[in-house]
């Protein structure tokens, strides 16, 4: 290895008008979301008692959960089974999926009707509840992300301490503080990085678990008790996905060079994972010969050729190819698919599949909760941005082949 | 953590899962204590017999006057145009009735009062993330609005889509459901609806009690009945049974089984989490597996 990647904090300017654009739609769902705060969810959004659960749950919620799942993915890949050209990758994976959990529970927050007793669950507890389980991992979770987090803040600023004013005295007690701090991490850390794997393991099958208990609310093409497992599969699957998009997207707009070879390497998994999801998915249909239901044609089964055809068998063949694998574009757009194909799975089992009883009317979300989801969305895009200009996430070629310090390890 | 040696490795990792091990020992105990659902022997239900009703809609003026919804003018509740759409429970009506044609007799009309029936194995008490509903001894299933944290779960798991949410508002919006008048009941009252109802459609008492007075009634009339005590075994059985001379699923009753509703996800969830072995040996496993590989990475660059 000549050229040694490491992770730096980049130079880029914030502002592009692609920013800007996006900061407007965030402004845009903060405004809905005031509204939410002053006039109840009623006022907002569409959900009436036939559909409890919208897009706020379907999407910001499920969708989101899943498709964080490369941080736990390329934990396990990176510092489990332990595959040293990965750690490239892993700072990135790391921070999307902070930010993503991050907005998860804000999402949670949102749309509970009392916002303010979130924290009810740590103490009054329910094990028969598959959203307690989800609710507590995913708490916990969080906290390991942002202790995973920590060293990254910490080299940033150690060395680099610079209050200002009077506070400059402390300038070297925090940064000894700092390194203790570092060091004590840096010894611990493995424990943080098995229970996040652990937890999402956890979390992203009980997730499936939710819809379980609907029973016959549910449209039978989705409902199954092996709900969890597809959710876990179609979780791992989608994780490598995420961090190839992610990473394209991001080279791109910061001008680097994108990562091919440690892309392309992590594109060689996509499909093993892919066609087990697949296969457990179509033996369950099997087994419980549900695929009588696709031939009557209804949105149900629509949405759900989509979702195997468009999300999961086209890219399934496409991350078979060696030469999709090694382009830049025919790479992101699989990945797109995988994406996609994941993401319309938790919409299509939160909201398309739940058929309630009485429904005098279909449910369709809102302007504001439209904006709301895409709100939140495109703050994570600019916390993004603004985290990966300040602190060492992405890695960029450095010239001189330093020996490689304990920070390559030990950032996550 | 290259740097770390085998021994911290392992002293860490060990302690880690004994720790994990002690809380599994504490902890489901406690979780599973949460919610109370005490099936008792002695627990009370309502038969609703529809073949009675008039549906003079009294019931529903009683429910909200015991509960301090509006209520309005009792005389309002003569007019017939409300049967023509079917209404369902909601934050202002605890109960409804509504009107269906009857099978054999078409110029008399079959009136159904719908509220929670109050299930044997509630999905509400299953699902609910903080455990504020529960099973009472004498058979209701009643929300907790101290512990309720208004996520709407109880909505999407309960098969009759009975919790109604207060969608409007912005504070400590509330889940409404009959609650069997539990808090007349404790003093020796009837059911507001009982109580009013002037030609017994409704009979309140031991739930095995009803489900004799239905087989009798059955036995005597079989004409005027479809075969069925609805409630009976339904998800589990529930406290409210209900007979009819319609087929219940005409009359807008979900088709269900008698399988409990929370039983499927239950038993995932225990199978998951049980006594947090699972978890355990995943966290172990996984170690070993970082353990190895490590140790390897290391061998190689030696
Ligand atoms: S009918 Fe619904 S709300 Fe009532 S006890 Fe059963 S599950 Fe709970
Ligand atoms: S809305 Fe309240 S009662 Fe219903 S499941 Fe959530 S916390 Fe429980
Ligand atoms: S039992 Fe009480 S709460 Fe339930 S419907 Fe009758 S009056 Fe209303």
């Amino acid at each position: 290895m000549h050229e040694h990647m490491k992770p730096t904090p980049l130079p880029n300017k914030f502002f592009t008008p692609t920013v800007v654009l996006i900061l407007m739609i965030a402004i845009n769902g903060l405004i809905f979301l005031a509204l939410r705060f002053f006039f109840g969810i009623g006022a907002v959004t569409n959900l009436d008692n036939q559909h409890p659960w919208g897009i706020w749950i379907g999407i910001d919620v499920a969708a989101g959960v899943a498709l964080a799942a490369g941080g736990f993915t390329t934990a396990a890949l990176g510092h489990i089974i332990h595959r040293e050209h990965y750690h490239v990758i892993t700072r990135p994976a790391l921070l999307t999926a902070l930010l993503g959990y991050t907005f998860v529970a804000i999402s949670v927050g949102v749309d509970l009707g009392r916002y303010y007793d979130i924290w009810h669950p740590l103490i009054m507890w329910n094990g028969n509840s598959a959203l307690f389980e989800v609710g507590i991992c995913v708490m916990i979770y969080l906290t390991v992300l942002y202790i995973e987090f920590l060293p990254i803040v910490t080299e940033r600023f150690i060395g680099k301490v610079n209050l200002p004013g009077a506070l400059s005295k402390l300038n070297k007690s925090v940064d000894k503080l700092l390194r203790a701090l570092d060091r004590g991490l840096d010894k611990t850390m493995f424990i943080f990085i098995i229970a996040g794997v652990v937890l999402s393991c956890l979390h992203q099958s009980s997730l499936g678990t939710l819809m379980v208990i609907a029973g016959p609310k549910m449209h039978p093409l989705w409902q199954t008790p092996v709900l969890p497992l597809l959710f876990l599969l179609s979780a791992i699957a989608v994780g490598f996905p995420m961090v190839i998009m992610e990473s394209l997207i991001a080279s791109k707009s910061f001008g680097l060079k994108p990562e091919m070879d440690v892309l392309s390497r992590l594109g060689r998994i996509v499909a093993p994972l892919l066609g087990i999801y697949l296969a457990f998915k179509i033996g369950d249909m099997f087994i419980r010969e549900t695929f009588v239901y696709l031939t009557d044609f209804t949105l149900e089964s629509v949405m759900f050729s989509i979702e195997i055809i468009i999300g999961v068998v086209i890219p399934l063949r496409m991350f078979l190819s060696e030469e999709v694998r090694n382009s830049r574009s025919l790479i992101l757009t699989a990945s797109f698919l995988v994406i996609f194909g994941v993401f319309l799975n938790r919409l299509n089992n939160f909201l398309i599949a739940y058929t309630p009883p009485y429904a005098q009317n279909g449910y369709f979300p809102s302007i504001g909760e439209i904006s709301v989801t895409l709100g939140f969305i495109a703050i994570e895009i600019l916390l993004y941005r603004l985290i990966v200009k300040n602190f060492p996430v992405i890695a960029v070629p450095v010239k001189q082949t330093s020996p490689k310090t304990k920070y390559s390890i030990r950032g996550i | 953590m290259a740097k770390q040696s085998r021994r911290n490795f392992l002293k860490t990792a060990a302690a880690v899962g004994a720790t994990a091990t002690g809380m599994s020992v504490l902890s489901p105990k406690k979780a599973e204590a949460a919610p109370e659902n005490i099936l008792s022997v002695d627990r009370m239900g309502v038969l609703v017999d529809t073949t009675v009703c008039i549906g003079c809609r009294r019931c529903e003026w009683a429910c909200k006057q015991a509960h301090d919804l509006p209520a309005g003018n009792i005389e309002s509740y003569n007019d017939e145009a409300t049967f023509d759409k079917k209404r369902r429970p909601d934050d202002t009506a605890l109960t409804v009735v509504n009107k269906y044609p009857t099978e054999n007799k078409p110029h008399v009309p079959t009136y159904l009062k719908v509220q929670c029936m109050h299930c044997d194995k509630p999905a509400c008490v299953s699902a609910c993330i903080v455990g504020a509903f529960s099973k009472k001894e004498n058979g209701s299933v009643v929300w907790d609005g101290s512990k309720c944290i208004g996520c709407r779960y109880c909505m999407v798991a309960c098969p009759f889509q009975i919790p109604a949410f207060e969608f409007e508002k912005a504070l400590e919006p509330k889940i409404m459901k009959c609650d069997f008048c539990f808090e007349r009941t404790k003093e020796g009252k009837l059911p507001a609806c009982v109580d009013i109802c002037p030609v017994e459609t409704l009979t309140y008492g031991k739930r095995s009690d009803l489900i004799q007075l239905a087989e009798e009634r059955l036995k005597l009339y079989p004409d005027r009945y479809k075969n069925k005590i609805f409630g009976e075994t339904e998800v589990g059985g529930t406290s409210w049974l209900y007979l009819a001379s319609n087929d219940f699923q005409k009359m807008d009753f979900p088709k269900l089984g008698a399988a409990p509703a929370p039983g499927v996800s239950e038993s995932i969830q225990h199978g998951i989490f049980a006594y947090f072995i699972p978890p355990v040996a995943f966290y172990a496993l996984l170690g070993g597996i970082m353990y190895i590989t490590k140790n390897k990475d290391k061998s190689e660059e030696e």
